[in-house]
């Protein structure tokens, strides 16, 4: 199994020269990371090459690394019925440069793209309606971006005097509490009370 | 005669129509009856539950994945736990797989059943949805009977499943089968030869293969079109590789095909039910239901009694949780609606760095614009019925 995706893999690689930076195979599943500016190249020769066949789109999503210059990973995940394979394909992109829309390869990307842009912020060009998809009409903010919080910024209420739902800035009846599960003895980025005594 | 400007007329589906099947609110543009074009405006369900899960331990996760598909709960829950499984590198034991195998098959008859009965009640029969609902309660007696909770089970676990069931369930899901397959007759028998039905399923919402992968498709909805495509047996998980069962496919692609693929999987299902029930009265069905490792399954309420080890280890993986590799995987399961994903990023710490659900549902209400364009006004509500769409799932 794992065999056949290094090969798939190098084949990819070698096919598509520097569009395809790198390849790797983990946990039975084959990942290629590509430049974001040749995504439309490589899904295409994904999609149209006999060897592949990735004709199902199965999900596009990104993951957000916010210590990296670009920190954006754009991910698609496409499925070969064919071959009965996987594959995933990564493209590294920043706040502001946007990344071509598979719109014209897979029509399903639509709204994966749209999700995309309204959770994490991540531009596509190309595109032919870029809405925002699962937050509210008027919504500020991308949700899953890492330096968004989780209680968001604002909350809802219906007002009584106004007769409408109004935003509110939110406010929290206790702080938001997060725990460090990182034990002591397996690196912590900070000094124990203490510890600064043995210096 | 006075030359009148014609226009198109919008109007808003949803959303709280009923035959909606949750919050969805469709802006419809129609051309005296025909659809012109079809806007679905979806998130109104939407709770941000990845990025929820990005802030719980894994074992805290797992709830979250009920409420998305609430119609088949456990199917999702099982998609995470094979993802986090994955990362971690373990293997079920076998009674493990076989109870898991099994509530999966009880989730697809209840994701069925409201599907085929819902989608003949928006196409005007009263009677299947007070047949099958009947049926609905029995299965969720099992589940409620095998964890606690009707519903939101919380039942599979990174590791295995919370708890063994008992003989007494295991007979009494055996007797359930048979009396079933009968039900199933008698809702086909009101169905399947139906000249209503037929006249308003038969050709509406066909999509042609090469479309449905294009767009994303997958469970039913492909099968539909005439790929025998199921994950179940392309790319089996647990143990369904040693189970015997059939993939129905359709021919045409059109909802009636698509109907007539979710009765003969509900009967499939019922055979796969059999089989594990056999096997779990077996000899080789017997044993732990979970990994045996202390650092994932919590231990047993009697051995914390005794053993200091399992007290400490019930109290860190309740506080702390376990730590799962660093790495990436893409886990999917073939939940009734179709492929139901989950990429999973971790970061070597308790809590996944970041938690992508691929519900199928998504990918196919996404689709509605091409499905409906050029159908009359009544067919919406068909197509809609047809996709089986669950808003937990589609908003997250």
């Amino acid at each position: 199994m794992d065999q056949a995706l290094e090969t798939l893999g190098a084949s990819i690689k070698s096919a598509l020269g520097a569009s395809v930076t790198g390849y790797e195979v983990a946990h039975g599943e084959l990942a290629v990371t590509a430049k974001a500016a040749d995504i439309v190249k490589v899904a295409t020769f994904l999609r149209d090459d006999a060897a592949c066949q990735f004709i199902c789109i199965i999900d596009v999503t990104a993951v957000d690394w916010p210590s990296r210059e670009q920190r954006f990973d754009v991910v698609y995940h496409l499925l070969s019925p064919r071959l009965n394979q996987r594959i995933r394909v990564k493209a590294a992109t920043d706040e502001v440069t946007p990344v071509p829309s598979l719109i014209d390869v897979f029509h399903g990307v639509d709204w994966y793209e749209r999700e995309t842009f309204d959770l994490y912020g991540v531009l596509f060009t190309g595109h032919p309606d870029m809405r925002r998809i699962l937050t509210d009409y008027g919504f500020e903010g991308h949700p899953l971006r890492k330096d968004f919080p989780l209680t968001g910024f604002v909350e809802v209420r219906y007002d009584d005097e106004q007769k409408r739902v109004v935003y509110d800035k939110v406010r929290l009846a206790q702080e938001f509490r997060t725990f460090d599960f990182l034990s002591p003895w397996e690196g912590t980025d900070y000094v124990l009370p203490g510890d600064e005594k043995a210096k | 005669m006075a030359e009148t400007a014609l226009r198109n007329f919008t109007i808003n589906f949803g959303p709280q129509h009923p035959a909606a099947h949750g919050v969805l609110r469709m802006v419809l543009e129609l051309d005296g009856e025909v659809v012109e074009r079809v806007d679905p405006h979806i998130g109104l369900l939407h709770r941000g539950t990845e990025k929820l899960i990005e802030h719980k331990t894994y074992m805290q996760a797992v709830p979250y994945f009920d409420r998305l598909d609430y119609v088949a709960p456990m199917n999702q829950e099982h998609a995470f736990c094979l993802a986090a499984e994955k990362l971690l590198g373990i293997q079920l034991p076998k009674r493990g797989q076989l109870i898991r195998v099994l509530f999966c098959e009880i989730g697809r008859l209840l994701s069925h059943i409201l599907n085929i009965t819902t989608q003949a009640l928006d196409v005007g029969a009263l009677t299947p949805p007070l047949w099958g609902f009947e049926q609905r309660e029995f299965l969720m007696s099992f589940y409620e009977r095998a964890s606690g909770s009707r519903m939101h089970a919380a039942y599979f676990r990174v590791g295995g499943v919370h708890q063994d069931i008992p003989n007494k369930l295991v007979d009494d899901i055996y007797a359930f089968c048979d009396p079933f397959l009968k039900v199933c007759d008698d809702i086909e028998g009101l169905l399947t030869d139906n000249r209503i039905f037929k006249q308003r399923t038969v050709d509406v919402g066909v999509v042609n293969l090469a479309d449905a992968w294009n767009r994303g498709f997958s469970g039913v909805m492909v099968r539909g079109s005439g790929a025998a495509w199921d994950l179940r047996k392309a790319q089996p998980y647990e143990c369904y590789s040693e189970m015997e069962f059939d993939i129905p496919i359709g021919k045409n692609g059109d909802s009636y095909d698509r109907y007539c693929i979710r009765m003969e999987e509900m009967r499939q299902s019922v055979k796969i039910m059999k089989q594990c029930l056999e096997k779990l009265r077996s000899p080789e069905g017997q044993g732990r239901v979970s990994v045996d490792d202390g650092k994932i399954v919590p231990p047993k309420r009697g051995e914390m009694k005794r053993s200091m080890e399992a007290l400490i280890q019930h109290f860190k993986l309740y506080t702390e949780g376990f730590h799962v590799p660093a790495g990436e995987v893409y886990a999917a399961v073939e939940a009734p609606k179709g492929e139901f994903g989950v990429f999973l990023v971790a970061d070597g710490t308790n809590k996944p760095y970041k938690c992508k659900i691929r519900a199928p549902g998504f990918a196919h209400l996404s689709a509605m614009d091409f499905m409906c364009r050029g159908h009359i006004l009544a067919d919406v509500s068909c197509i809609m019925g047809t996709l089986d769409i669950v808003f937990g799932e589609i908003d997250r």
